[in-house]
């Protein structure tokens, strides 16, 4: 690929999504675009920058797009922040909305559905502790295609597999040909928006937890910076914030603390509620 | 070193499942029916035991009811790894007493995802 189209495809991804594609990432750019360009009888991505040049079809801009910012992910990705979830973060905020007996959740970037219906089937096992609380999970991702997905909540036998255990895919899913689907009950926990994260999102309210996990990473400094700033602008003064494992709000947005003692997980500078956890 | 006694009728699937549970620092037995597993154990037990369901001379399914009922049974973690694919053998194997179940074909991520879940990763 020569280094105008690439720069063509860079700029096109990174202005409506704040995905950086360094030079690295040419690989990526052909592996998920010459498909894309297949669909459209198009051979070659010199083919597919040149119809870009000579269409600026919006539709077309936002299909490469989400061809590069769709990434994969699985049930209980990562384990640990679900357990931090349930067994720390979960029990305080219980307390704290006592009278309230109310809870929002956000997943930002939920991408194929995995991790808020993961959060969804965990609430549901624990839906003794949570009788007469109403629950809100909001999932948003920036590509359609994805969250058409989502919400159908099909998914293969290679994904049922990759961090769900057997008892929770027993328990909640059935099976559909080849395909598994999870239980109108846990996809009717589960509301989902798109959402670009480099876009104003004030309207959605307030939430008490934000998954933005492996998202950041693909942004510049400054894009980070501004995502950072307006989750916490949306989030409760006592909630909890989980970032990805590579992923930290050192030197980028001050107005968040680490919660001591539990990796990944961010509560505001001035909270005391989820501090006194670690 | 934990142990995994792997048992499959098929010479692949056990090399294979052989190269990515040695990556993962595991200790390797082999036995390729029922019968022999039954055997192995005996001799020592391994603290996981991934089985195959169809096999010869005896299946997976009666090798882990026979297991679970003898002594120091209780013990390996059980992971069932089989092209048998239906909700119906998925209970069927976990009321028998398997602690997790994969449906082949598998590879290194599944493989880790499951012994990370019982955890024995």
């Amino acid at each position: 690929m020569n280094s105008q189209d690439f720069q063509l495809f860079g700029d096109i991804v990174r202005t409506r999504s704040g995905l950086v594609l360094t030079e690295e990432k040419i690989y990526l750019l052909e592996s998920r675009l010459i498909p894309l360009a297949r669909r459209r009888g198009l051979d070659s991505l010199e083919a597919l920058a040149a119809e870009v040049r000579r269409t600026k079809d919006e539709r077309l801009l936002m299909e490469i797009t989400e061809a590069m910012t769709t990434n994969e992910t699985f049930f209980f990705r990562d384990t640990r922040p679900f357990d931090t979830f349930r067994d720390v973060v979960l029990p305080q905020l219980l307390k704290a909305r006592a009278a309230k007996k109310s809870l929002r959740i956000w997943t930002a970037a939920c991408s194929t559905g995995q991790e808020p219906y993961s959060l969804a089937m965990l609430l549901k096992e624990e839906a003794a502790k949570m009788a007469g609380w109403r629950v809100e999970i909001l999932a948003t991702d920036l590509s359609n295609e994805v969250l058409e997905k989502a919400k159908a909540g099909l998914y293969s036998q290679f994904e049922v597999q990759r961090g769900l255990p057997i008892q929770l895919l027993m328990k909640h899913f059935q099976q559909v040909g080849e395909m598994w689907q999870i239980d109108s009950s846990i996809r009717a926990m589960v509301k989902f928006q798109p959402r670009n994260l480099l876009e104003d999102f004030s309207s959605i309210g307030q939430f008490d937890v934000v998954f933005c996990r492996n998202v950041l990473i693909y942004f510049d400094q400054a894009t980070k910076s501004q995502v950072l700033n307006r989750v916490y602008d949306i989030l409760a003064v006592d909630g909890a914030l989980f970032l990805g494992g590579a992923e930290t709000v050192l030197g980028i947005c001050d107005r968040f603390k680490p919660v001591e003692g539990q990796r990944g997980v961010y509560t505001s500078a001035e909270s005391g509620l989820l501090a006194a956890a670690g | 070193m934990p142990s995994c006694l792997i048992v499959d009728d098929s010479k692949v699937v056990r090399m294979v499942a052989r190269r990515i549970l040695e990556d993962l620092s595991f200790g390797i037995l082999e036995a390729e029916d029922g019968k022999s597993a039954l055997s192995s154990c005996q001799e020592k037990m391994p603290d996981v035991i991934l089985l195959d369901w169809n096999m010869p001379v005896m299946n997976g399914i009666d090798f882990l009811r026979t297991l679970r009922g003898s002594k120091e049974g209780e013990q390996p973690i059980v992971i069932f790894c089989t092209t048998e694919n239906d909700m119906a053998h998925i209970r069927e194997a976990i009321s028998a007493g398997a602690n997790e179940y994969i449906m082949k074909p598998f590879d290194r991520a599944i493989i880790e995802a499951k012994f990370s879940q019982v955890g024995v990763l």
